[in-house]
This record gives C-alpha cells, sequence and structure tokens, in this order.
C-alpha cells in the first residue's frame, strides 16, 4: 500500500513569547492510502493542530510535512495538496455558502474552473454518495445537523479528493445525526477507496476504524487497532480520555478476577464474552 | 405547596397561518417538584428547546399556561420579568454569548440587572464562580482568553450568580471531551445540591443524564413521549428506538446476557451497576 500523508518530526507553537505553546512534539507517522484512521485525543492534545497540517492550513515549523509525496511547505503546492486531501470541520454552518444544496456542492468544482458539464455529474455523485441527492434542491438551513454535515462532505468529495480530514465533524450532532455522518464515511472509505483521517473525541466513532492513533499535550501516545488501543485503559484515563463502557465493563470484572478479554469492543462481543463466563 | 414550575396544555405554534406553520409543542401538561433533578431527551426537532424557553418566559405560549410556584409567569410584565431571575435559562454554546471585557463583569452582569448592591453582587460573583471552579486569579482576565471549557463555566456562572430556584441547561456538555463533560456535570451536581435547588437538563447523552437524573422526560413530536425514573425509561428500549434515541450500551449488554439465558436485572444503566448484577451470580464464573 502506498503512503498519501507522511509526518517527519513536525514540531508547532501557538503564541508569542512567554505564551509560546507547543502544540506538536515531534510527531512522526506515515498514513496508508486508503486506510481509515481514527485520532482520539482530549481538547488541547495537539489532534486539530496535527490535522490542520495535512491539508496545508498550517505548515511545520520545524519537520516535514508529505501530501502524496509534496511537501507542504512548498507555497506552489497548496492548491494541489488541497485537492487531494479535503478538509471537513466541525461547524456545518460555517461550511454552507449557497441557499440550495447542489449549489452548494457545486462550489468548488466551479471555483476550479471545471466546465459546467464536467460540474453536474460531478455533483449528482457527490450528492448520491452521501446520500443526498434527493434533497439536492433544497435550502441547506432547513436541515438537520447530519444532513447538512453530509451535504458539506458532498461538497469535499465533489473535488475527488483522495483523502479526507475530518475535524470533529460529529461534535455538534445529536445521536442520529452522528450514526449519519460516521456511516457516510465508512461507506466513501469502503466503496471508493478514499482515505478517511477521522478526528474525534467519541470512542464510540473509532471502534471501526482499521487504526487509532490517540494524542496526548502533543504527542502521540498510542497507536494501534482500536482494539489494542483500549485495552490500555489506565494509559486512556491518564490521558484524560475514558474507554467505552463495554470495555469499562470487562476491566472491572476482571479486577475482581474473572478472566474476560478487554478487547470485547462491541455489545455483542462484550456480552458474548460475558455470557461465556458466567453461564 | 405547588409545584415549582407547571405548564397546563402548553402549545407553541411556529409562523402560524404561513406555509412553514409548525406546532412544535403541542398541549404539554408538566410538573417540576423542588429539588427534583431532571433529564430532559428527545431528537433534534422534537420540541424540547421550545419548551424549555417558555419556562422562563422567554418564549410566549401559542396556547396554555406556565406557572412558577402557583403563579402564571404571564399575568402581567413584572411577573416575567420576576420569573426571569428566579428560573435561569443556560442555552446551547453559552460561550457564544460572553462578551465583556473580564470574566468578574460577565458573571455579574446578570445580578446587576436585578438591581442588587455592588457587595451583594460581588459576594454572588465568587460564590457563583466557587461552583464552576473559576479561581479569583482568572477575574481579571478577558473571557476570549480561556479555554472552551472555561468559557463555558464562566457563561454558566453567570446564570448561577442570579440564584435562580429552577437552573436549566439546554445541551451543556455538547462538544466538550470526557474531561470538560465530566467537570461541568460536577458543577450542575454541585449546585443542585446546595439547597433546594431544580435543576432541568437537556441532553443527547444517555450515559450522562443517567448517572445524575432522578427523572427523565423523553419528548417526541412535541409531546412528552415518556416521563419516569432512568430505569422506567431505559426498560423501553424499542420504544425508545421508535423515536430516534437509543438506549445506553450497559443496558443493551445486560438485555442481551438476559436474552441468552442469564438471570440479570435488564434496566440497570451504569457500569457500576452492571458490575454489581453481574457479582450477584459469582460463583458461576467459572475460574472464581
Amino acid at each position: 500500500m502506498s503512503v498519501i500523508i507522511k509526518a517527519e518530526n513536525v514540531d508547532h507553537w501557538y503564541g508569542e513569547d512567554e505564551n509560546r505553546t507547543r502544540a506538536l512534539k515531534d510527531i512522526s507517522l506515515e498514513i496508508d492510502e486508503g486506510s481509515f484512521v481514527a485520532i482520539l485525543g482530549h481538547n488541547g492534545s495537539g489532534k486539530s493542530t496535527l490535522a490542520k497540517h495535512f491539508n496545508a492550513i498550517l505548515t511545520p515549523e520545524l519537520g516535514k510535512i508529505y501530501v502524496a509525496g509534496m511537501d507542504t511547505s512548498d507555497k506552489d503546492l497548496v492548491i494541489d495538496i488541497r485537492r487531494t486531501v479535503g478538509m471537513v470541520f466541525q461547524n456545518p454552518d460555517n461550511q454552507i455558502v449557497a441557499s440550495v444544496v447542489e449549489d452548494d456542492v457545486a462550489f468548488g468544482p466551479e471555483n476550479i474552473g471545471l466546465e459546467q458539464s464536467q460540474i453536474r455529474p460531478r455533483v449528482d455523485a457527490a450528492l448520491m454518495s452521501v446520500g443526498m441527492y434527493e434533497m439536492r434542491e433544497h435550502a441547506p438551513h432547513l436541515l438537520s445537523g447530519g444532513q447538512k454535515q453530509r451535504v458539506a462532505i458532498a461538497g469535499v468529495i465533489a473535488m475527488r479528493p483522495r483523502c479526507i480530514v475530518l475535524d470533529e465533524p460529529t461534535a455538534m450532532l445529536d445521536p442520529s445525526g452522528r450514526r449519519e455522518v460516521i456511516s457516510t464515511v465508512h461507506k466513501l472509505n469502503r466503496d471508493y477507496g478514499i482515505t478517511i483521517i477521522l478526528i474525534t473525541h467519541h470512542m464510540n466513532e473509532t471502534i471501526a476504524a482499521d487504526r487509532l492513533i490517540v494524542m496526548s499535550d502533543g504527542e502521540i501516545i498510542a497507536d494501534g487497532s482500536p482494539k489494542s488501543v483500549f485495552t490500555h485503559v489506565d494509559m486512556l484515563r491518564g490521558a484524560g480520555l475514558s474507554v467505552p463502557d463495554t470495555t469499562r465493563l470487562i476491566y472491572l470484572l476482571r479486577q475482581e478476577g474473572f478472566d474476560l478479554p478487554l478487547d470485547a469492543l462491541s455489545v455483542d462481543e462484550c456480552a458474548s464474552a460475558i455470557y461465556k463466563k458466567f453461564a | 405547596m405547588a409545584p415549582v414550575i407547571q405548564t397546563v396544555n402548553l402549545t407553541h405554534v411556529y409562523s402560524p397561518g404561513t406555509p412553514f406553520e409548525h406546532t412544535a409543542v403541542d398541549n404539554v401538561d408538566f410538573t417540576a417538584e423542588r429539588g427534583e433533578f431532571i433529564g430532559i431527551i428527545g431528537h433534534t426537532g422534537s420540541g424540547k428547546s421550545t419548551f424549555i424557553q417558555h419556562l422562563n418566559g422567554l418564549l410566549k405560549p401559542s396556547s396554555g399556561r406556565v406557572l412558577f410556584n402557583g403563579e402564571d409567569i404571564f399575568s402581567s410584565r413584572q411577573k416575567t420579568r420576576e420569573t426571569r431571575f428566579r428560573v435561569g435559562l443556560v442555552f446551547q454554546y453559552p460561550e457564544y454569548q460572553l462578551f465583556e471585557e473580564t470574566v468578574y463583569r460577565d458573571i455579574a452582569f446578570g445580578p446587576k440587572n436585578m438591581g442588587l448592591s455592588e457587595e451583594e453582587i460581588d459576594r454572588r460573583v465568587r460564590d457563583a464562580a466557587g461552583f464552576v471552579d473559576i479561581s479569583e486569579d482568572q477575574f481579571e482576565k478577558s473571557p476570549f482568553d480561556l479555554s472552551g471549557g472555561q468559557k463555558r463555566r464562566v457563561a454558566i456562572a453567570g446564570v448561577i450568580a442570579m440564584r435562580p430556584d429552577v437552573l436549566i441547561l439546554d445541551e451543556p456538555t455538547a462538544g466538550l471531551d470526557p474531561v470538560g463533560r465530566e467537570e461541568i456535570i460536577g458543577n450542575i451536581v454541585k449546585y443542585h445540591n446546595s439547597g433546594e435547588n431544580t435543576v432541568i437538563f437537556i441532553t443527547h447523552s444517555m450515559e450522562d443524564i443517567a448517572r445524575i437524573a432522578g427523572r427523565l422526560v423523553v419528548f417526541s413530536k412535541g409531546r412528552i413521549f415518556m416521563d419516569g425514573t432512568p430505569k422506567e425509561v431505559f426498560s423501553r428500549a424499542e420504544d425508545l428506538r421508535s423515536v430516534g434515541l437509543d438506549v445506553p450500551d450497559i443496558t443493551l449488554v445486560m438485555m442481551k446476557l438476559k436474552k441468552l439465558g442469564l438471570p440479570v436485572d435488564d434496566t440497570v444503566y451504569t457500569v457500576e451497576q452492571a458490575k454489581e448484577e453481574l457479582m450477584k451470580l459469582k460463583g458461576r464464573g467459572k475460574d472464581v
């Protein structure tokens, strides 16, 4: 598998003089094309700062970021980098620009000067991929939070990126909106092979990822499959994160002497592991 | 004694007489007793936010009445104004409403409006800051220099400083990480326990609310769909799903175990309760 994003010893600071804080501390990582990577961390852990480096909104103060081999600190490459990696942010209301759904999705392709004949099929395909085609003539401000966020994702899809970075896309949504968005990004990953980088602090959204990276205080403190990462209950708690309730139940039962697997993450896995011990 | 808050046939219709006419709250009878901690849950668009905005007179009902200590809050302008100070409402993302130059002045804004003396305002600001763990060395900072979680706590302190009998919060933990959520929940519980204060808390997080509320009210399509203890409400998993809500994962695990034949109570909803239930079966664990 080829590497789509590569970070080499990246450092980033915020603020001036004595208020300078080191938001990223010597971060190195590689993300495989086509993978689904979740990045988890509490507020201020550096996860959003790192994400903003992936499409050159921020550039490293020290070290390098390469997107599909392109150096993000090379100003001439910024447009190509942003076409390769699209971003979706937390607040859907700040990302919608037009008064009709399909116009909003067409905004990006129009901006890069595509022919009308090319724009239409792209917009339709993008809306279909997020399940919003039926609502293409609606006014975005009347949609639910989950629907708005899917329109924002369609706007990114219409640019045909190879990778999408979503920075806490569900933080402002209710549970059903959250489910809509998460299942949409999984579908884009599965059906179209688009690399997904999902920044979140909801543990449950990371369970189905290929890989889970945990950040704390500007550093990567865990990196592996969600099952392996969530077994480190104490380390996650130390980083101000909680583990899913299913893991916590198994953790408490283990402390009572029951030999249960900590990687039984889903409700079904947790129930059947407990059943085997107690039946 | 009359309930602290009561609504009688409360109905709210948005844009009446237009093609956008929409009944957001439909004939709701609701009662909150002094000292209760009530969680309100419901799908987006279920009418819960519209409902609570009536409880301190911010929205006027299309029909029906809102009573505070047994008196109609819309009986006079004076009464509506008085209710606004005694029923405090914290909006979603309240940190967007901070506007003063310092933390102190932001918290003092409400009590100042109540026409209190300088001394009393000062006492209340310090008191309210204590509830939300904002230390005095932060008082002269600009609220815009604080972290997201701190900003939200300052905004909540601004309402607590009015010492409301009823504190209503619309999704106070939305968008915060687990640490931030715990802090805010702890602050609210502290205020609830500090007197006969009533708390009404809107949330999407079943796990959060199940731990702290004594009573859950579920809204759907502008009406009260369920009203009971968390145990009663979560025992109706299918009904909750039918209105777009989830049961806590722990309840789902226990339901599954019961279905598989283990003699457990499948209406528990916290990790600790589930552990207790399973420990009752201790003798059955193969390696114990």
